[in-house]
């Protein structure tokens, strides 16, 4: 993974509140194993395909499809709720979502995110997922902490003290680099 | 401080420690289990290569539980990529589905579901097995890799979920970076009255709070009513502290706590010294708020989350096509004899599921006599399709052979924890959660039902 650019631009993708780990990765998928490359990608394939089609018509993902067209999901409140399945934030980014901006995370998905460094999870200061719609396309700027769609500008709340995790791929990559373990043999 | 304060204190070397303190843990016992062992152990070996070895070997705690009875290939194997794992390490604590510790698992599915297909070192689900095993104590941090471990909490000790990157960093240190919570008190008075059970006030105060109304905080239950509630019902309320958003739920340590701990270390031989934390004088809370239990009536969480809160009464127009009882915490011994206790002598309209959350708890129902017949029996005669098969279940829908999964739109009621759209199975079925008295009497009618004139 290594160091990420700060700017995130791509195709949106909108929900609603209390999208729970079942709806982002259904348990019937729970057999495969993320550290397991070809599971790893499997995984991918089947992001967020517990949501509703009633709800949702516009799907995630295109069958037959390993990777999404979007690469920002906006959410309402507690996004990940639920399990505390590392599946959730990996089928995301293994699909090849890159941010997640939600007006709040249940708190073991967003750690999810922080240690696997698969998905920056920001927190937007309003109620987008009332105004940006599905498809439309945003560029997401974290140092700026700003999402701009449309020509319109949207604050964000700064990420603070996970960035630099991420950044770098990860818990384990970041414990590293401060000396808090030792260096990979 | 808080209870929960001292804990993060007490595991950091530290004094004094306050919410919103990142500090490193060392951590007691980490728990993980089938569905998230495998990844765990995969981070585990990326991270600090093939041949290291974990940082304790009886400090690690291995559970089969989720996806075992189903002839799904991949399940399978996950078991035996635990069982690989223990052999290279040396885990001291894995309890095994089979015997046969060179042998490899494969639920045969000609057996039906319902005969007994485990082997004598089995434990069932994770979070009940833990403390049945042993491997709750006072005064501990206990980490698990599944949302439902704040369940120890009932035993006065620090537990919390966590995902398989940070349980991989624990199987190679035995410590994690952690977050102090803020603490919420629900302070309980009174007696729970007729037909009102420990899993009704979890429901209630989860509504009361919203279903994110804890997020990131810590639960912590005390009172002249969290004293009178057993252990059983200490643990039913914990459980459900992360359908609140909870990190997790703590109780104080009593006499009640000690004679179930002391007995459960002697029986199995584990680590039997602990060191309560007991609650200072001055604690701040976020929250704190009296519930009177004498004042609850028998409550059900709706349809798509665990923060729609009814009660019972009120839902009698809702039809239903399934119940169901089990799980970590609607799966244990109690819980089977409040059920049967609705269901005895009577027919259920509707088809009813019964998955014991351990082994023991399939001995007890089998060796508990009521007039003669067997608890089990009676549930049986009853209508209620019993397995000896103590796991997950359907409660996480799993694979499409699992027992009890609804595999179509359905309306369900269960003693299970979580009700999210597809958590059972289909995600166009709609799922209820309640007490087993509720669930029991609701069985009987073929719709929600207040348990109350079903006990005598
Ligand atoms: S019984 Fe249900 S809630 Fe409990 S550990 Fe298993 S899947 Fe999770």
């Amino acid at each position: 993974m290594g160091a990420m650019s700060a700017l995130i631009e791509g195709s949106i993708f909108v929900v609603k509140d209390n999208i729970d780990t079942d709806q982002i990765i259904p348990a019937q998928y729970l057999n495969l194993v993320p550290t397991i490359p070809d599971e790893y990608e499997k995984l991918g394939s089947y992001a967020l395909i517990g949501l509703p089609e009633n709800l949702y018509p516009t799907r995630f993902m295109t069958d037959g499809k390993m990777k999404t067209e979007y690469a920002i999901v906006v959410a309402g409140r507690n996004f990940g709720c639920g399990s505390s399945r590392e599946h959730a934030p990996i089928a995301m980014g293994a699909a090849g979502v890159e941010a997640v901006i939600a007006e709040s995370y249940a708190r073991i998905f967003f750690r999810n995110c922080v240690a696997t460094g698969e998905l920056y999870p920001v927190e937007s200061t309003s109620r987008l997922c009332d105004v940006l719609k599905t498809g439309q396309r945003g560029k997401l700027d974290l140092d700026a902490s700003s999402l701009v769609v449309e020509g319109k500008t949207y604050s964000l709340k700064a990420l603070g003290e996970v960035k630099p995790v991420i950044d770098e791929g990860g818990i384990f990559n970041f414990a590293r680099k401060q000396g808090l373990i030792a260096a990979q043999q | 401080m808080t209870l929960t304060e001292k804990l993060f204190a007490r595991a950091s070397g530290k004094s004094n420690v306050n919410p919103g303190d990142n500090v490193w843990v060392k951590v007691d016992v980490l728990m993980t289990h089938d569905v998230c062992g495998p990844g765990t152990i995969g981070v585990f070996k990326r991270e600090f290569g093939n041949n290291a070895k974990v940082w304790d070997r009886e400090r690690v705690v291995i559970i089969p539980d989720h996806y075992i009875f189903t002839a799904d290939s991949k399940s399978n194997r996950n078991v035996d990529i635990l069982r690989d794992f223990v052999r290279e390490q040396g885990i001291k604590y894995f309890y095994d589905v089979i015997d046969d510790p060179n042998g490899s698992w494969h639920f045969d599915p000609s057996k039906g579901q319902l005969k007994r297909q485990f082997g004598s070192n089995f434990a069932g689900v994770c979070h009940t097995a833990l403390p049945a095993k042993g491997h709750t104590r006072p005064g501990e941090i206990l980490l698990g890799t599944d949302s439902h471990t704040c369940m120890a909490g009932a035993f006065n000790q620090f537990a919390t979920g966590i995902g398989n990157t940070d349980a991989g960093f624990v199987l190679g240190t035995g410590k994690l970076l952690l977050k102090v919570p803020e603490t919420m008190r629900f302070h309980l008075v009174g007696e729970l009255p007729k037909g009102v059970m420990a899993k009704d006030v979890i429901l209630h105060v989860i509504g009361d709070i919203g279903f994110d109304g804890a997020t990131y905080r810590a639960m912590q239950f005390d009172g002249p009513g969290a004293h009178a509630l057993n252990m059983d019902d200490r643990m039913t309320i914990a459980n459900m502290a992360i359908e609140a958003g909870g990190k997790n739920a703590i109780f104080e340590f009593d006499e009640t706590t000690r004679a179930y701990v002391d007995e459960r270390t002697k029986r199995n031989g584990t680590r039997a010294q602990y060191e309560p934390v007991e609650p200072d004088r001055d604690q701040k809370f976020i929250y704190d708020k009296t519930f009177d239990l004498s004042k609850l009536e028998p409550t059900v969480a709706k349809d798509p989350d665990p923060g729609q809160r009814a009660l019972a009464r009120e839902c009698a127009d809702i039809q239903l096509d399934r119940a169901y009882i089990g799980s970590c915490t609607g799966g244990k011994t109690s819980d089977f004899l409040a059920f049967a206790r609705v269901v005895n002598g009577k027919r259920v309209k509707i088809d009813t599921f019964g998955v014991p959350a351990t082994p023991d708890v399939v001995i007890e129902l089998q060796t508990t006599l009521w007039e003669g017949k067997s608890v089990w029996s009676i549930l049986e005669s009853a209508g209620v399709l019993m397995t000896e098969n103590a796991s997950c279940a359907a409660c996480l829908g799993g694979p499409a052979d699992t027992f009890g999964r609804l595999n179509r739109p359905m309306n369900c009621i269960t003693a299970t924890n979580r009700n999210f759209p597809g958590r059972m199975g289909h995600k166009e079925s709609k799922v209820f959660l309640a007490s087993p008295y509720t669930v029991a009497a609701s069985a009987l009618t073929g719709h929600i039902t207040d348990p109350r004139e079903y006990l005598g």
